[in-house]
């Protein structure tokens, strides 16, 4: 009775509702998922152990080879195209006094609506008869006469440009954030020394947001493998399977087919990838990259 | 902090960059807003412009066929249960790990950090088959559950960085007159840490309210679903009635854009939290 009341007993009292309701919601099923992922169980009847079957049926399976492809394009996409954009206007904000709060708020805000408004937005802009491709072709250019999420050519990266419309507003308050602890000594002595505007972006402000840099990269690669909504309800993985991502492709397995262990062996994947990532990150940590 | 002095031109240029930026972020929200409010007769003829006849009834006629009195209630119920779930577990475990200190909650700590990094996709299909079995499928609370165990790192550890700055004396006039730790928690903690507790609220209030895989796989019940799967199922059912379809994407977004105004800064920082840490 003592020791359960005991000053570090109360303490662990404390936690154990958030670690409960954890424990619940995320680490139960996570642990369930590694199991089912070592049987061909569907959902209903007796569940075998089949070992790493379903992990050999996964890669010679055609859908799972293109998902992975998207998975690794669209991490691509993110790491170049918000990341520069946004790196340019953060870097530009610091440089004006007029109107900056007003530019940062309307950058932000598409990242505070929700995917499915984003994604209703740009179905209209891209909507054949009533978007932008309407609009240039009454201008006489035939641009965009079918919308880009229809088109196997383009559907992935059009569900990208949504996606990165919705998310790079984010990139540019956190980069800001960055620059404006750079010691502003550091700038007046470039100054002095007559360096341009662009060597001072390369060489002072660059350097001095690194760790802060870093952090999005990793959160963009981490983000990139579970992406999941835009695409599904703007394209559903299709046409013909030429914008399904690992998400979507499990989530058909799961709930379109009921291949309960097919689709935990993806979700593992998935998790082992994460936990790869993070370690890599932490490793560099420690070997003192500055990161 | 000034970067640098710029000469004229090239404010101008820097201004021009940023205004091109600002339009391509804003542009397509206008268009929304605009469509919300135009009649069905000029989508076919002004698809872009501002509606030369300005129709509020879209929103009534949004209201009524989507049922959207008993929707947005949903989608509050979600929001409000999750709040005092997540945020009362959740400071609880902050406090203890930012005051209390017990031996082992190292562990915990790191156990949050994997937590936050699971992908959903890994375990939504056995919670999915578990929340089956405890019969708690198409129900308010089982969806409230399950954000507030999504949601529980990260709000622990935003209350915990802000509780972990308090001054020990705060505390100790209260313990010399006898106050338990339950008590010191609750007169002490709460009333000081509210600025952290209004941004943690903000931030998963927000990421309750436009939430989507959870709502679309464990809500299947038309009544009890949320203003985000039913707008896409909206969406699909009146496909081409784009003014109404708007004005559902107007009246989900406004509550976010009204918070906004008010609450801006703490918005931006609960959101970049994480970032800004390193």
């Amino acid at each position: 009775m003592k020791l359960l009341l005991s000053k570090n007993f109360i303490a662990w009292y404390f936690i154990m509702p958030a670690l409960a309701i954890h424990l619940l919601v995320v680490a139960t099923p996570s642990i369930l998922s590694l199991a089912l992922c070592l049987t061909d169980w569907n959902g209903f009847g007796k569940i075998n152990y089949i070992g790493f079957e379903n992990f050999y049926e996964l890669f010679d399976d055609r859908v799972f080879k293109k998902a992975v492809k998207h998975n690794i394009i669209w991490t691509i996409i993110f790491l170049t195209v918000p990341i520069s954009i946004a790196l340019t206007c953060a870097y530009l904000l610091t440089g004006i006094k007029k109107f900056q709060l007003i530019y940062r708020l309307l950058f932000f805000f598409p990242y505070m609506l929700a995917s499915i408004i984003s994604c209703q937005i740009w179905k209209y802009m891209f909507h054949p008869l009533h978007g932008i491709g309407a609009w240039l072709s009454s201008k006489g250019l035939d641009w965009i006469s079918a919308s880009p999420f229809t088109l196997k050519e383009t559907s992935l990266y059009a569900v990208a440009m949504v996606d990165g419309w919705h998310f790079w507003g984010f990139l540019v308050v956190v980069y800001i954030t960055g620059m404006y602890q750079v010691d502003n000594s550091l700038y007046e002595a470039a100054d002095i020394e007559g360096a341009t505007k662009f060597q001072k972006f390369r060489f002072i402000t660059l350097p001095m947001i690194r760790p802060i840099f870093i952090f999005t990269l990793m959160i963009i690669i981490i983000w990139s493998i579970p992406t999941f909504d835009y695409i599904y309800i703007l394209t559903q993985g299709g046409p013909a399977y030429s914008s399904e991502v690992l998400a979507t492709h499990l989530y058909s397995q799961a709930f379109d087919r009921f291949n309960v262990g097919y689709s935990s062996a993806i979700g593992t994947l998935m998790f082992v990838y994460v936990i790869i990532i993070v370690s890599i990150f932490g490793i560099l940590q420690k070997l003192g990259w500055d990161i | 902090m000034i970067v640098a002095k710029y000469r004229k031109s090239e404010l101008i240029s820097n201004y021009t960059i940023l205004t091109f930026f600002a339009l391509f972020a804003f542009l397509p929200i206008l268009l929304l807003i605009m469509n919300s409010i135009k009649p069905q007769e000029e989508f076919g003829i002004n698809a872009l412009g501002f509606p030369s006849d300005i129709r509020w009834l879209n929103f009534y006629d949004a209201w009524i066929l989507g049922n959207y009195a008993r929707i947005f209630l949903n989608s509050l119920i979600l929001v409000a249960g999750t709040l005092i779930i997540c945020l009362f577990c959740s400071g609880l475990a902050a406090f203890s790990l930012a005051r209390l200190k017990p031996k082992g909650s190292s562990i915990f700590l790191i156990y949050l950090l994997v937590g936050i990094s699971i992908p959903a996709q890994m375990f939504i299909l056995p919670l999915f088959l578990m929340w089956k079995e405890l019969n708690l499928m198409n129900t308010h609370l089982g969806l409230i559950i399950i954000y507030s165990g999504l949601n529980a790192p990260f709000a622990t550890f935003l209350i915990r960085s802000y509780m972990v700055q308090l001054p020990e004396e705060l505390f100790d006039a209260a313990k010399i007159d006898g106050a338990n730790t339950l008590q010191l928690f609750i007169k002490i903690a709460i009333p000081i840490s509210w600025p952290v507790f209004l941004t943690t609220g903000l931030v998963v209030g927000l990421a309750v309210w436009n939430e989507f895989l959870f709502a679309l796989t464990f809500m299947q019940d038309e009544a009890s679903k949320p203003i985000a799967t039913i707008l896409f199922a909206f969406q699909s059912r009146f496909e081409n009635n784009w003014g109404l379809v708007s004005a559902s994407a107007v009246m989900m977004a406004a509550p976010v854009a009204i918070m906004f105004m008010f609450f801006q800064k703490k918005f931006i920082a609960g959101l970049t939290s994480g970032a800004s840490k390193g």
